[in-house]
This record gives C-alpha cells, structure tokens and sequence, in this order.
C-alpha cells in the first residue's frame, strides 16, 4: 500500500524537477521535409569541410569550406603555419560561379560566412583569428583581429581526455592555447563541465578590441552594429559599430547567465536581440543589444549552429549536431524567438536527409534551409513541408 | 629428462608453422612480369606504390605517396587516364585502395585518419574518420606508438584498408594505431569492432590489409605476428594461417572457387639481408593450405621491393604495388600443369 503511494510522490517530483525537459521532449512534432545534395563543384575541384554557408540577396551561395591539408613550414627559428580554406561562390542552382580570396592571409581553418543587408560577404577564421568583410564584388573592406605571425606547433599528449585539459595552460604566441584543443564544431557536450579546450584563458580574454582567440561567427543588428562570437577559445562576445569601432565586449566563461562556453554561433532578430548558441551549456541565451542577459533556451541539446529567419514573423533554427566521433543526435529544432519548439527534424548520418556535423545553417527562406556540413563535405538544401 | 622433452616440444612448437607451410617444400609458381605496365604522361610520376585496385572494366587505380599523396587511374592496358581528386581533404599519406562491387573507389589514408568513398565520377560521397583539427597538435615522439586515441566508433588512428561484403557492409583495419577491426553498415554506420593490441588469439598487432571471401568472411593481414586471422562476418575469430612469413598484403580472388594470396614483404627494402630472405608471395586456398609462392625481394623486374598492396581480381594476373620501386608490376603466373594433364 505504501509502495504505490512512493512511486507516484516520486513520479510528481520528478515531473515537477523535470516537466519542461519531460513534456517538451514528448509533445515536439517532427517536420517533414526534402533535401537535395546541393553543390554541383566542377570536376576535381577540392572540397572538404563545409563550415559556413549563407546565401546573398540573389540567392546565391557561399560557401567557406576547410578544404586542404594544414600545413607548417619551418623558419629559421619559428614555424609557419599554412591553411587551405577556400571561399566559393555558387549561383541559385548550385553550380559554381566563382572563388573569392584565393589563399588569402585571413583564410586558414574556416569556420563562417555570412552576408549582410548590403551583400557584403564576412568571413570567420578559427586558426587565423580573423573576420574579413568583402564587398559583392569580393574585395577586403576591413579586416578584424590578426593572424598570428608564427605559430609554436601544439606539443600535446593526446592522451589526455579533452575534460581533463589543463587550466591555466600557457597561452601560446598569437593566443593559441597549449591545452589539447578540438573543436570547430566538435565538442561533445560532456565538455560543458569542464573549461573548453583551447582556450585555458587566452592573452584575448576581456582585451578590449578584436583580438579574438578561435572566433567562430559575426552577426550584425539594424543600426549595423558588429557582433563576433569569440568564440572556442575566448568566451565572449565583441560588440563594435558598423565602421569596426570597438564598443564593448561582453560575457566570459561561465555557466551563469551571460557567461558562456564554447560560443559556436550567434544571430541577432529585427529588435536587435542577440541570439547565442552556447553550445558547451547546452543552451541558446538571450541578450539585449547591449549584452543584459534576457532567456535561456534549453532542451534542445548541444547548438552548433543557430540562424534567425527575416520577415515579419521571425525563426530561430538550432542544430543539435553531432560530434564528429559519432553519429548521435543531429536534430534541427525550428522555433519560435520566445523558445517556444514548434518542431525538429533530421538525425545524424552520412546519407542525404541526414547530417553530420553541422556547423552553419542559413535561413533567409523559412522553409528552405541551407545546412553545411564538416563530416559530410556538403551543402544540402533543406526544404520543410508546409501544410 | 622432462626438461629436455619440455624443450623439445617447444622447438617443435616454434618451428612447425615453418615445416608446415612456407617452409622448404613449398611449389615455386613460375611467373613473368610485364615491363613498364604503367604509362604516365611527361612530368607526372608515380611515388612509393602503396596501393593498387581493379574495377569491373579493369582500370587500373593507384594510391601513391608522392610529393603530394596523390590518386591515379589507368586504364586496363596501363595507358593513364586521369587523377582524381588532386588535394582531397582526405589525401595525406596513403596507405590503401579498394574498389567495390559498385566500382566506388576507396581510399585509406593513414595520415589524415580518413576513409574515403568516390563514385565513379571521381566524387567523395562518404567520409569516415576525420581529418586532425590544426588545434590537435601533433603527437610527440613519446606518445607516437602508444595508440593516443581510444578505438573510437568513427576515429581511426592510422588507417591501413577496408574490405566489402555483399551486403555493402565494410571492415576497416584500423591499423598502426589501434591495432583493431571495425565494421560498418552500407551507409556509414558503425556496427561493431574487435581487437586490441597484442598476439593473443583475436588479438592484433598491426593489421596491414583486409579483405573479405564470398561469405562474408573476414581475412586480416595480423602483420606483427606473422598471420592471417579468419573471422566470421560478425567478427567472430575462426581461425589463424601461419607459416607465411608476416603478411603485409593479402588478396582474394572472385569466382566459385576462390584463392587467398599473401605477401611476406621485406620490412625494409634497404636492408640486403631482409631482402635476401623476405619478399615472396603466397597463393593458398581459402582454409589457408599453400598451393605455391613466387618472387623474392629485390630492385629487378619481377623482384619485390617491398609489396603493399596486391590486386588479384583476375587469379592468375596480379598487380603489385611496391613501396620502394614506385611502381606498379603486372605479374602473370604461369599454372604448371599437374601430373593428372600430364
């Protein structure tokens, strides 16, 4: 007689500790949806790791994609390090047009792109710790942050778990962290406990300007204010004005609100409200403009990649995807900007309809989602069924 | 007394494999070895042959380590046809390719920790494992053989090649690092792994080359301890072939009746001693009895130096790939009529 009574007292608790979690997770509907593999590269043109996708106001694609071997040349006393991340230009059908900034000093591990209002074209670099604008034409209008001029070649054991990296591991030149350092999509969400891999505290941490240590995505408000997430080795976001004048910088590490861990992408509504996906808190907060924190969204696992829908009726997309040394989770929640879910779709694979790490997602469509993928090398376009 | 049966019985033990199988006794398989079988247009040059594949058609796909890893095709007659994929994220180091039933071309490729599938058009259409992040470092030499990476599901530590079975699912070896074998369903997916390092049954050091018979079944080239471990489809040890030297390379022919080639490649190809006593191929059936070998280790035509990988798609005209010659022999083995013909 007394059993009964326990197990249902412990039921209501739980529902009571855990509703939101509990019901949440029931009551999400799953979208229909098509996707097509959408880049069509001519033959023999290297692809890899497609970290960002956005499409301009034409429909064109960019796409920022890691797509050769990261090089290190020996000096005479220093080395140097070499990317091959490569920006591509694709029309409406997904046929190539053109590359914009071939082996440019700002490209050497790719990790966004975006387009403003203006078409202008902005690039995130993890490695060389720089945000580049171009022009639609594809010419460098300002530059953010500096790559490093040498870089010490990380002397790791790799034996080490990421959660057990060292604190306070010494900053390397340029702000590249002695901790063994993953990332740039990758981290599972086990890393929430423990401080993110590579940053152990970067010489960038609080400095008041654009020196970024692993930035990972730029967003802009109406006024065209310059928002950078920086990032995986920083916590923080940066705030300048449309001419790139420092303003302020906001957050660190933490797990408070306003604090965060892993900063994987950011994207900012029409009332000028930043949207984060902290990823390593398993959480998208919410700041004003100038950085208060607002709401925390949670139940919808680890973000990787957010992005806001325009119009009058605003979205917000969140990719829970998976980490490279799996293929678990990999939903997309769509919802709406209160974190109100109104459905997700997709699971973590290899095939078409699936994802495999996605670490950018553009949105200027509703319906039609454009997802970049590290695991897979592609672009798919999305399309979600309406009733 | 006992001592001395004891001791006894372990030289017996020791040696046995040697009498049983590649040991004096073991029919030479007379050979010939077409010359300059590969032709490569002006300025282009194959690196340290590492991998070599037929497809249905017979073309001819060689991974090799050259300035830049690098992917070729040939067609049937050796004549170059294209390369693929020049500056693939995937290509680093080479270390193997495969072609499967569906003539997709993969490729192993132990310095990027990646396998790579192409279809036919020269595309990457699945990717597992995955390329180091630059903020991984580099290993130090403390660390290099001390398998750094746990056998992760989806992380390979110095891949060497990967088998097919019928139903699309593939075995990878998994290889310098982790000493083991993983399988994975048709679309990527993985299913399971076995192995660990060591020499114990089941156990593996270094899994060189794999390949799969008709049924399913799984060979692993066990290089480090000198065998050849059978396991069932589902990765269930069945038994061991020794007596074979260390199988760096191992082949499976099609058809109904289906022959295990194995190659006991010289360690190292600049060591006249090695050389001397290494480098010979064996052709066996599948429950592993020796049927004859050929070919000894050396810089000639018709010597090996060093095989890596061998194609055995047609029985009795083998394509082997060797590390220090840069090159790639077509070798035809002339079956010596039996007494029964005679």
């Amino acid at each position: 007689m007394k059993h009964p009574v326990f197990v249902v007292t412990a039921v209501v608790a739980f529902l009571a500790v855990s509703g939101t979690l509990f019901l949440a997770q029931t009551t999400i509907p799953s979208i229909p949806y098509d996707s097509v593999d959408f880049l069509k590269p001519p033959a023999n043109m290297p692809i890899g790791e497609v970290a960002g996708v956005a499409t301009n106001s034409t429909g064109h694609l960019f796409v920022y994609m890691r797509t050769g071997p990261f090089n290190i040349t020996v000096g005479t006393s220093r080395t140097f390090p070499h990317g091959s991340s490569r920006l591509l230009e694709f029309d409406q059908n997904g046929k190539f047009v053109r590359e914009i900034g071939r082996d440019i000093y700002a490209f050497a591990y790719a990790q966004s792109v975006r387009i403003d209002p203006q078409n202008n074209i902005w690039v995130v670099d993890q490695y060389s710790n720089m945000a580049v604008k171009f022009d639609p034409e594809g010419r460098v209008l300002l530059t953010f942050g500096r790559r490093p001029e040498t870089s010490r070649v990380p002397n790791v054991t790799l034996a080490a778990p990421a959660a057990a990296a060292p604190t306070g591991a010494p900053a390397l030149p340029g702000g590249q962290a002695g901790a063994p350092a993953r990332g740039g999509g990758g981290a599972p969400p086990a890393a929430a406990g423990g401080p993110p891999r590579g940053g152990g505290g970067g010489a960038a941490a609080g400095t008041p300007g654009d020196s970024f240590n692993r930035p990972t995505d730029i967003a802009w408000d109406a006024a065209g204010n310059i928002f950078v997430a920086d990032g995986f080795g920083n916590s923080r976001i940066l705030k300048m004005d449309k001419n790139g004048k420092f303003v302020k910088t906001i957050g660190g590490r933490g797990n408070g609100p306003g604090q965060f861990n892993m900063l994987a992408s950011i994207a900012v509504d029409a009332k000028g409200n930043l949207y984060v996906a902290d990823k390593g808190n398993n959480r998208i907060q919410v700041l004003d403009n100038d950085g208060n924190p607002k709401a925390q969204y949670q139940n919808i696992g680890s973000p990787s990649a957010i992005c806001i829908s325009p119009g009058g009726h605003q979205y917000l997309y969140s990719s829970n995807s998976n980490d490279p040394d799996d293929l678990e989770r990999g939903e997309i929640y769509k919802m709406e900007l209160d974190g109100t879910i109104l459905g997700k779709f997709g699971r973590a694979g290899h095939l078409v309809k699936e994802f495999g790490s996605v670490n950018s997602i553009d949105c200027r469509t509703e319906n039609v989602l454009y997802v970049g993928e590290l695991i897979n090398w592609r672009v798919q376009k999305v399309t979600l069924r309406t009733k | 007394m006992k001592r001395i049966i004891e001791v006894c019985v372990i030289a017996i033990l020791m040696s046995a494999p040697v009498f049983a199988q590649g040991g004096p006794g073991v029919k030479e398989i007379p050979y010939d070895s077409v010359p300059n079988f590969l032709k490569l247009p002006p300025n282009m040059y194959m690196g340290e042959g590492i991998g070599v594949a037929r497809d249905s058609k017979g073309h001819v796909y060689t991974y090799t380590r050259s300035g830049a890893t690098r992917l070729y095709e040939f067609d049937e007659k050796g004549n170059f046809i294209r390369e693929i994929s020049p500056g693939n994220y995937g290509f680093e180091m080479a270390h193997g390719v495969r072609v499967d039933a569906q003539d997709n071309i993969w490729i192993v490729d132990e310095g990027t920790n990646m396998v790579v599938k192409f279809n036919q058009e020269g595309r990457p259409v699945l990717m597992v494992g995955r390329r180091p992040d630059p903020f991984d470092g580099l290993p130090t030499a403390a660390t290099f053989y001390q398998n750094p990476n746990p056998p992760m599901p989806y992380r390979f530590d110095r891949p060497t090649d990967v088998a097919f079975d019928a139903a699309g699912n593939f075995f990878v070896a998994d290889g310098y690092g982790n000493s083991r074998v993983a399988k994975y369903d048709k679309d990527g997916r993985f299913l399971k792994t076995t192995g660990s390092r060591g020499n114990a049954p089941g156990q593996l050091n270094t899994p060189h080359s794999i390949q799969t018979d008709a049924k399913g079944n799984v060979y692993v080239a066990d290089r480090g301890n000198n065998r050849i471990q059978v396991y069932d489809n589902d990765l269930n040890l069945v038994k061991s072939i020794t007596g074979i030297g260390a199988p760096w390379a191992v082949c499976i022919t099609p058809g109904p009746h289906q022959y295990l080639y194995s190659s006991n490649s010289s360690p190292e190809s600049n060591n006249s001693t090695q050389m001397a006593t290494s480098g010979e191929i064996y052709k066996m059936e599948l429950d592993g009895t020796i049927l004859g070998k050929f070919g000894k280790g050396g810089k000639l035509l018709s010597e090996f130096s060093t095989t890596h990988a061998m194609d055995c798609r047609i029985e009795n005209e083998l394509l082997i790939s060797e590390i220090t010659s840069w090159r790639v022999q077509k070798i035809i083995l002339k079956p010596v009529a039996s007494a029964a013909t005679k």
